[in-house]
């Protein structure tokens, strides 16, 4: 049972949140865009929308630096 | 009073306690040259003259600027390099008689109803490189030049004695005069001019004056920034910001130049005559409130500016540690951004021009100074930036108090933080392996983590008789590279893999490892490695959004072109993609920010009375941009191999950074080059950085090949002269230049792919003459 997230492939784990998963893959940038299976997910609800099994999850880091 | 406000008479800032003897100093100057002049009126964002000064002729006359050049060149960095284009020669050198040192603003520069409208621009033929380098800079000099009457201020010959230039926007009046008795650093110089040419003695005057200054170091070093003074009229102090990279302050220097200083009678918010003022207002007011609303749960720039990227790249394994071996650190978070903002000045607006909102210019003030020429003296530093921090890291010195005492003098020395600390990382990995040693450092022992040794060396940098180590370290990495080979100490190839140069210029602060575009974002540059052009790390090793080569190239295309505009026009960086609108998310391509771009086209068409569209933006850039690299072909430079980059940011060079992430390498190993999983286990590591090396290699030199054909360049890297007519240049001389330099290439057989291309893999095109297709076009 895996997830793909930015196109690699991540072990799914049960009743995971989007913020959960975000600290699991060490995505600390504040300024990020969460979509799952291409449906964009807003940030007041990455607390409570749970990950499900074989997602296409895509973390877009925005550019900022420099 | 703002709840936890400090009243200003508690605020202990430093900087303030001197007591000069201005008669004294004033009746040293001796005039050298004088020129008066009618003062205009700025016409939608232009003030439609630039300044030129023969600081050995003393000649001062204006040079009008023409709808032509409005057309091709925008403002700020494409005037700057049409005026270096007219002005020079490509045999000039950054010590030549002809060299100029170009000030420019752009036609937004000076607006104070958009956040980040006060940056200017600087150019000149680079110590370091051998071709144009190009800083931007904020601080109050730029808008003040503009409002005193000038689009750019164009500096050519050499001074026979230390000169100050005056531009009086209340008189109407350049003069140039010796300055014998002045200071010479930075932070003291700036106080006693803002001081000695404010028109009263109070601080409304002193906020109408704005100093530029190099330093000893940069005399002394080929890293010499400029300072762009704005006085902070609640600490009292005369602060400053740094157009750092290229040793603009060497040239500076080398004129004999001790200080420009640009004053104004009076300004308001619309000194530019916009076309629309009103629209002005109302695009920039939905920015405000958009950076105070949200910037606290997004970057949080207005507390703590910059440093907030140090947790974000240790996190990401993108901050420079060690020379570069490592991109996090386990004592990291000892310099991660808290650390600073308890050291930070708080509750005061910290702009670096009026306006901006993001306010991400922070000062520690009272600061007490350790060692040299000020130890025990409280200071007020600016900053430190990101980028100041991580040259922190870079060097081991995982200090907050450290950092700040090395961001102190660096500045107040006309040093460059980032070409400083990135060469001196450089020199402490060459002193772990025993190439350089105490003897050979003048008896230093410039290991990692040595503060005492760093600030030791920066000092000696600052002083005129020096060792042969100060003298040729001062130089840049480049050339301590060359002297370390010269001398047969150490593996030439090892020296040149971790020297972190590429055309001469030192790194900025991101490991680049595992980003390719990030790698040709660095090195397929027109000044070098420098993040201002594209900054492509998160886009690329973390969203995986850039897979292939072409994506790539399109990256490497479009990103440079918004870096580039905003030195056309004199505007900051950051209010375009480090805030971000509530709903950005839901647009198409949130990595483009697009309601920002459509603020620019509004903010310029607002400006200037034109009506172009976001497509007219890339394309005024991208016309700025070939022409640039034109210039650098016609210097001699400007192709394939100018692009190379140093090893050290392709992949790991030595066995403790491939065994520092082993699994991230093996796994690259099995997955890129089809090696079984139980072989490269078996495998030695030397055998396997070999196998990475040659590997990554290819891949930037097929990188290379996608991004010159998207730029419409040849395959060895030169614009091709149908690129530039398809840009609107009928410019003979540059259009035959061109042509001449790819016949040459022609003849030596560089027009060729770089790339290795293996069965089922394509070149960009299959016809050795690609671009000869374009004519129609």
């Amino acid at each position: 049972m895996s997830i793909k997230v930015n196109g690699k492939q991540v072990i799914w784990i049960e009743n995971e949140t989007v913020k959960q998963l975000l600290k699991r893959m060490k995505y600390t940038f504040p300024l990020v865009v969460v979509k799952i299976n291409d449906k964009l997910v807003p940030r007041s609800s990455y607390t409570e929308t749970i990950i499900p099994d074989k997602a296409k999850i895509a973390v877009i880091h925005m550019i900022s630096g420099g | 009073m703002v709840e936890g406000q400090i009243p200003i008479e508690e605020y202990k800032t430093g900087n303030t306690k001197h007591k000069w003897d201005f008669n004294k100093l004033n009746f040293a100057h001796r005039i050298v040259a004088e020129y008066d002049y009618k003062k205009g009126e700025i016409n939608k964002g232009y003030a439609n003259r630039t300044l030129y000064i023969n600081l050995e002729s003393r000649e001062i006359k204006e040079k009008k600027v023409t709808e032509d050049m409005k057309k091709k060149f925008t403002g700020g960095r494409g005037f700057g390099l049409k005026l270096l284009w007219d002005g020079i020669k490509p045999s000039t050198r950054w010590d030549s008689n002809e060299n100029e040192l170009i000030i420019t603003t752009g036609p937004l520069c000076g607006a104070t109803q958009y956040p980040g409208s006060g940056k200017s621009i600087c150019l000149t033929v680079s110590p370091l490189k051998d071709i144009i380098c190009d800083s931007n800079v904020g601080g109050f000099f730029g808008p003040y030049l503009k409002f005193a009457g000038f689009d750019a201020v164009e500096i050519q010959g050499k001074a026979k004695h230390d000169v100050i230039i005056i531009i009086d926007g209340e008189k109407g009046k350049i003069t140039v005069e010796t300055a014998p008795l002045e200071e010479t650093d930075s932070h003291l110089l700036n106080e006693q001019l803002t001081h000695m040419y404010a028109s009263e003695d109070n601080d409304k005057s002193r906020q109408k004056i704005s100093v530029v200054t190099a330093g000893k170091g940069a005399k002394n070093s080929y890293w010499g920034c400029l300072n762009f003074s704005f006085y902070d009229i609640r600490r009292k102090v005369s602060r400053m910001k740094q157009a750092g990279r290229g040793g603009l302050g060497t040239v500076f220097r080398d004129k004999k130049i001790k200080a420009i200083v640009a004053k104004v009678e009076s300004f308001t918010g619309i000194s530019n005559n916009p076309a629309n003022p009103n629209k002005i207002a109302s695009v920039g007011t939905k920015l405000h409130r958009e950076i105070r609303d949200l910037d606290r749960y997004q970057c949080n720039m207005r507390a703590v500016g910059t440093s907030h990227l140090v947790e974000v790249m240790d996190e990401y394994d993108l901050l420079p540690c060690e020379n570069y071996r490592f991109g996090s650190f386990p004592k990291a978070s000892k310099i991660y951004s808290p650390k600073f903002y308890e050291r930070f000045t708080k509750i005061i607006p910290d702009g670096c021009w009026h306006g901006c909102t993001m306010a991400c210019s922070k000062t520690v003030d009272g600061f007490k100074v350790k060692t040299g020429p000020y130890k025990d003296q409280k200071v007020t530093v600016d900053g430190p930036e990101y980028e100041t921090i991580a040259c922190g890291s870079n060097m081991g010195l995982w200090n907050p108090d450290w950092i700040l005492e090395f961001n102190f003098y660096c500045d107040t020395y006309g040093l460059d933080t980032i070409s400083t600390g990135t060469s001196i990382a450089f020199y402490m990995e060459m002193y772990e392996y025993g190439i350089l040693n105490k003897k050979r450092c003048d008896n230093l022992e410039l290991c990692f983590g040595n503060f005492d040794a760093v600030m030791e060396f920066i000092h000696r940098l600052a002083k005129d008789n020096k060792s042969e180590f100060i003298t040729v370290a001062g130089k840049g990495i480049r050339c301590v590279k060359d002297w370390l080979k010269k001398n047969s100490w150490g593996d030439p190839l090892l020296i040149d893999d971790c020297g972190m140069e590429s055309k001469g210029l030192e790194y900025s602060e991101y490991v680049t490892k595992e980003s390719l575009a990030m790698q040709g974002g660095y090195g397929l540059t027109l000044k070098g490695p420098q993040h201002d052009e594209a900054w492509l790390i998160f886009m690329d090793m973390v969203n995986n959004a850039i897979p292939t080569f072409k994506e790539k190239a399109e990256a490497l295309h479009y990103y440079p072109m918004w870096r580039t505009w905003f030195g056309l026009n004199g505007l900051c960086k950051l209010p375009w993609n480090d805030i971000e609108p509530a709903n950005n998310a839901e647009t198409e391509e949130p990595t483009k920010v697009p309601e920002h771009v459509q603020n620019y086209v509004e903010y310029q068409n607002a400006m200037t009375g034109w009506n172009i569209t976001k497509d007219d933006l890339i394309m005024q850039s991208e016309r700025c941009y070939n022409w640039q690299r034109a210039m650098n072909v016609w210097m001699g430079r400007g192709r394939r191999k100018d692009d190379w980059i140093p090893y050290r940011s392709m992949g790991p060079v030595t066995e403790v950074e491939y065994l520092s992430r082993k699994d991230r390498y093996n796994k690259l190993i099995v997955e890129k080059l089809g090696i079984k999983e139980d072989e490269v286990e078996k495998m030695d590591t030397i055998n396997k950085i070999k196998l990475l090396y040659d590997y990554r290699q290819d891949q930037y030199q097929k990188l290379a090949d996608a991004v010159y054909f998207r730029r419409g360049w040849t395959p060895n890297g030169i614009p091709t002269p149908q690129k530039m007519k398809k840009l609107g240049f009928t410019d003979k001389k540059i259009l035959d230049m061109l042509q001449k330099a790819i016949d040459e290439d022609d003849i030596k057989g560089l027009n060729v792919w770089g790339g290795k291309y293996k069965k089922g893999e394509k070149p960009p095109s299959i016809d050795p003459k690609y671009w000869e297709k374009w004519k129609t076009l």
